[in-house]
């Protein structure tokens, strides 16, 4: 299903760029014809096209010949494909500047220091004000107003404290993220079930026990969770923070290729950011059931992804003669090996099972 | 209620009964509430909770407190629990006055506030470490309450692989590990289905039996109220008091078929005249359209 997902905005893109009677609103020149300004391989409006076309015709000279085209912001899949490719191993066009993986591994570091660091003090600032209403009163105003501002806003004041180096461009992750997180966070420690404070409280525990034992292990799933999401905001201030001072990163790259007019490398660049977040994204989802066994459908439970990855290689490794044997299948097949496959030991109904013959041994002194 | 049917007087019971009421009666007071309200502040006005509240638990006494949804019921056991607090009056436990939540009063709740994130162990253990126990001697003691409940093999699974009735198992587990004073039980069998829910309460008779603790369950079940107490605190709505403090006219140990002993009638239906006054219920005649038209009468 998530392969699907993809599937759809691919094909799409692909019946505009390969269909030409879908869109195509521009020529490429083949044949220069009479013409004394159209050149082959020159991209031209259709009606200019047709305009210039006609006047070589009353002029008795030659016309010209062209395919449709689309605009050159717009190249086909197996352009951007081959740039995915090609983009590592060209060199700059400019001597001195970053090779593409030099200006990714750049942007990733960037973001690392720059998440860790609104992580590191956003979460315990959060935590606070979820479980303290007065901590909450006397700090989230101010965070609410400074949340409103554009962190790149702030791009200006960071190079002039911290000069043009990284130190502005983490500090505009950090402006970005933090003052988000601890509202996000607090939120998420106000929505841990009250009951399992009191019930806490019963059985004895003081304040800085709730907190460390109760509060902290209880909203750590969800703040996973938020975590994934704020990581993804990081890298929408990624794209501005690595503009101010000495750009650099990723977001340079594309800069600079845009001023190239090589759109395929563009879209690379764009796609690259794309794949990396949702890279990360997928292995902190596939991380989550291995941190968190205690959440309700954690044991036993495979993304979709991995279970069509877990089908190819068990496939692959299958026997030949298996294979072909096994080609016809019925959708009952399926279902069977799917459930040999993904299911290690459901206990919950086994011991709710259980539970009914069970006899409890109390002993009445 | 009960029509053509013979019932004795629950106010007296036969011999054997009143002889053990005056033996409960000789044993120490482990909690007594004297002239307990609560007073909510709203929008609108004030709103009186519960009015005027007395009465006092023995020592392993079984007291079940019930009336209609609205009588105060969980107000007065989060405020016994020291989760909520009194307008006016004193909560005594042994003699001494308490203020908020504390160990020496257990409490289960509805919705069995197992923390999720540990074993089942390990939220037995919960209590005896905030004591300060080493870890060694909670687990130890951990593993002892739940082979009292029968739960010793499941141990290490998590909450969410146990079904209802042994969730509020390791509850009653966890409140008992601390050896509180008194148990308070806010509706524990409430969310169960009736089968599980008359296991539980086989159990729950049979733990209290081994274990010396005084218990205090609020219900809204008649028949659960009787079969577990020995006193039945009945709560009358708005503002909350109690109506009346009934000594259940039973021996134990008490079996399914006490349900149908006489004594057992007689209590149920003094209870419920308490509860659902006949004046009130007529107020509540329903007039349904005549949507079909049948020839015969259902009755």
């Amino acid at each position: 299903m998530k392969a699907a997902a993809f599937l759809l905005p691919l094909a799409v893109w692909c019946l505009v760029s390969y269909c030409p009677y879908v869109w195509h609103p521009m020529v490429k020149v083949t044949e220069q014809g009479g013409s004394a300004f159209l050149r082959p391989g020159t991209l031209i409006e259709k009606p200019a096209f047709a305009e210039e076309n006609g006047r070589l015709q009353t002029a008795g000279k030659p016309v010209a010949k062209g395919d449709p085209s689309n605009p050159i912001f717009l190249p086909a899949p197996h352009e951007v494909g081959k740039a995915l490719y090609t983009a590592f191993t060209t060199e700059p066009i400019r001597r001195g500047d970053p090779w593409l993986h030099e200006s990714l591994w750049h942007s990733i570091k960037i973001i690392f220091w720059g998440f860790l660091s609104a992580a590191v003090v956003g979460v315990p600032i959060g935590v606070l004000c979820g479980t303290f209403g007065f901590f909450a009163r006397i700090t989230e105003p101010f965070v609410d107003f400074i949340r409103y501002m554009p962190a790149p806003a702030f791009g200006a004041l960071a190079v002039a404290i911290m000069g043009i180096s990284d130190a502005p461009k983490i500090a505009i992750i950090f402006i970005g993220t933090f003052f988000q997180m601890v509202l996000v966070v607090a939120n998420t420690t106000r929505l841990l079930d009250a009951s399992l404070l009191e019930a806490a409280q019963v059985l004895g525990a003081k304040p800085r026990r709730l907190l460390s034992h109760v509060i902290v292990p209880g909203i750590l799933p969800n703040l996973y969770n938020d975590m994934r999401i704020l990581l993804g905001w990081a890298w929408t201030y990624l794209i501005v923070a690595e503009l101010i001072g000495a750009s650099s990163g990723i977001s340079y790259f594309i800069n600079q290729q845009g001023k190239y007019r090589h759109y395929d490398n563009v879209y690379a660049g764009i796609i690259l950011i794309g794949l990396i977040g949702l890279t990360t994204d997928q292995i902190l989802a596939f991380f989550a059931p291995k941190i968190f066994p205690w959440m309700p459908g954690a044991a036993g439970k495979r993304s979709s992804i991995t279970a069509f990855f877990a089908g190819i290689v068990a496939f692959i490794g299958s026997p030949r003669s298996e294979r072909i044997l096994s080609r016809p299948r019925t959708s009952a097949d399926l279902h069977e090996t799917r459930a040999q496959g993904t299911a290690p030991t459901r206990r919950p109904i086994d011991m709710a099972a259980q539970e009914k013959g069970s006899d409890v041994d109390v002993r009445i002194a | 209620m009960y029509g053509s049917l013979e019932l004795p007087n629950y106010l007296d019971p036969p011999l054997a009964v009143r002889e053990r009421f005056d033996r409960i009666g000789q044993r120490p007071t482990v909690m007594e509430v004297q002239n307990l309200g609560r007073v909510f502040e709203t929008r609108t006005g004030d709103v009186t909770a519960l009015n005027d509240i007395n009465f006092e638990v023995r020592r392993r006494e079984f007291i079940c407190v019930i009336g209609q949804s609205g009588c105060g019921k969980s107000t007065l056991i989060r405020i016994l629990a020291g989760l909520d607090y009194p307008t006016s009056g004193q909560i005594l436990l042994d003699g001494k006055e308490v203020h908020g939540p504390g160990p020496d009063r257990g409490m289960v709740f509805q919705g069995y506030t197992l923390f999720p994130w540990l074993t089942v162990k390990r939220n037995v253990m919960f209590g005896l470490l905030a004591k300060g126990e080493s870890s060694h001697k909670a687990e130890i003691d951990a593993r002892m309450w739940l082979n009292m409940v029968g739960l010793s093999q499941f141990a290490d699974a998590y909450p969410h692989q146990l079904s209802g009735g042994m969730k509020q198992r390791v509850a009653i587990a966890r409140a008992l590990a601390n050896q509180p004073r008194i148990l308070l039980m806010d509706e524990p069998f409430g969310a169960l289905d009736a089968q599980t829910r008359c296991q539980m309460q086989n159990y729950l008779l049979q733990i209290w039996s081994a274990v010396d603790v005084t218990v205090l369950f609020i219900t809204h079940d008649l028949d659960e109220a009787i079969y577990l107490a020995d006193r039945i605190i009945v709560l009358g709505a708005r503002p909350g008091h109690i109506r009346e403090i009934i000594n259940v006219p039973l021996l134990r140990p008490r079996t399914r078929e006490t349900l149908l002993d006489p004594y057992f009638l007689a209590t149920k239906s003094r209870v419920e005249a308490l509860i659902h006054p006949p004046e009130e219920e007529k107020a509540e005649e329903l007039h349904f359209p005549r949507l079909v038209h049948v020839n015969d009468s259902i009755m």
